[in-house]
């Protein structure tokens, strides 16, 4: 008898839904087990693992006041030196550090280091992107920098850290002109999943075929709703107004970070006075 | 290449909850995979066969559907049919609306034994 709807099928039935089958959507409400066989209903998103440990991330970060950055973008756009420099900037007003993934080296960490921050550097081995588990354990050999802000360097990939949320606030993806214009099109799912962009490499425009109309248009189409800025890691040019944006961001997580504390205070408070005494 | 990774959990929830509900092999899978999720579905399936070697799912068929793209175009007030993330509402050939379907990554059922 067929497990599923008590039907009284005996003989093993040909599934409804053939294989190769990916083609339209369609519905499994008469599908039939074979004989011996069970059909158990799961309705579990394929990332929920990384999901629940991104939320592990998420909480720990907003119990210590900690803005996290998760930078995206291909590999040689620029994000180290752009890093390198915010890093110099930030240190002095809150506490920085870095998370940099790459396939292999610690060449990036040690750059992250010599602009004096603390940074962590996992190496991926084959792998393309970092996923939340992975930073959870990064965050076991980095000094949290309290009230402050945490960036993550994701491998260089417009394509496959996009699905893997780390526990960000933001994903951050960077651009540079001497890449193609067309690559929020190309690449439309990092796009959408990011919260600002940042066209880079600014000071070579002269030098390039870019034209950056035609980029913040293709941008803006795939998000409508993405923050872009333009600058220059390399000759500071476009810094500030990146550095005020981070600053901003950081100011929210503390808020926040507040009112959660004070509601939680005046809860803690009513308790104690219910209890008397 | 993310693909190995999602197979990774696929085939990590399959077998987990195959043990969990005392069965012993899992025979077929259904996956419902959004139109505009980040995935190649070929790269999944090559993976698929390739994660699953060495589990209760080594034999297990994949089955795949995929569910369309849909968004709501706040300049129409209406629900409309997406294909790309940069297509134009179409409708009003506008681009201010909002995805509300078609970038699922979800383990629908299975089929154990």
């Amino acid at each position: 008898m067929c497990v599923t709807c008590g039907c009284g099928e005996s003989e093993p039935v040909t599934h409804s839904c053939d294989y190769p089958h990916d083609d339209h959507p369609h519905e499994h409400g008469h599908s039939h087990a074979h004989s011996g066989a069970r059909l158990i209903r799961l309705e579990r998103d394929i990332l929920a693992k990384n999901a629940e440990f991104a939320a592990n991330n998420r909480r720990l970060f907003a119990e210590r006041g900690i803005l996290v950055l998760n930078l995206v973008s291909s590999p040689g756009s620029g994000k180290t030196t752009l890093l390198a420099q915010t890093v110099r900037a930030l240190r002095d007003e809150f506490p920085v550090a870095v998370i940099g993934g790459d396939q292999q080296t610690a060449n990036d960490a040690e750059r992250i280091l010599a602009a004096g921050a603390p940074a962590v550097q996992i190496n991926t081995g084959k792998g393309c992107h970092l996923d939340a588990h992975g930073v959870g354990h990064a965050l076991e050999r980095l000094p949290l920098p309290e009230g402050g802000v945490l960036f993550i360097e994701n491998v260089g990939n417009l394509v496959c850290p996009a699905d893997f949320d780390l526990g960000e606030a933001h994903k951050v993806v960077v651009l540079s002109v001497t890449e193609g214009e067309d690559k929020p099109l190309k690449y439309p799912n990092m796009f959408a999943a990011s919260g600002l962009m940042l066209l880079n490499k600014t000071d070579l425009l002269p030098h390039v075929d870019f034209d950056v109309g035609h980029c913040l248009e293709h941008a803006r189409r795939v998000n409508p709703d993405m923050a872009i800025l333009r600058l220059s890691a390399r000759t500071g040019d476009g810094m500030e107004a990146w550095l005020d944006w981070v600053r901003r961001e950081q100011r929210a997580v503390l808020a926040q970070q507040a009112s959660y504390l004070e509601t939680h205070l005046a809860t803690t408070r009513i308790r104690l006075t219910l209890r008397g005494g | 290449m993310h693909e190995f990774s999602l197979c990774e959990s696929i085939v990590e929830t399959l077998t987990t909850q195959t043990r969990q509900q005392g069965f012993t092999q899992v025979r077929r899978v259904w996956l419902e995979i959004g139109a505009l999720a980040n995935v190649e579905l070929d790269a999944l399936r090559f993976a698929f066969e390739i994660v699953r070697q060495n589990t209760a799912a080594a034999t297990a068929e994949l089955d795949i559907i995929t569910l369309p793209g849909r968004a709501w175009c706040l300049d129409c007030g209406q629900e409309v049919n997406i294909n790309q993330f940069f297509d134009p509402c179409p409708l009003c050939g506008g681009y201010q609306w909002r995805l509300t379907g078609g970038n699922e990554l979800r383990i629908t059922e299975m089929e154990v034994e």
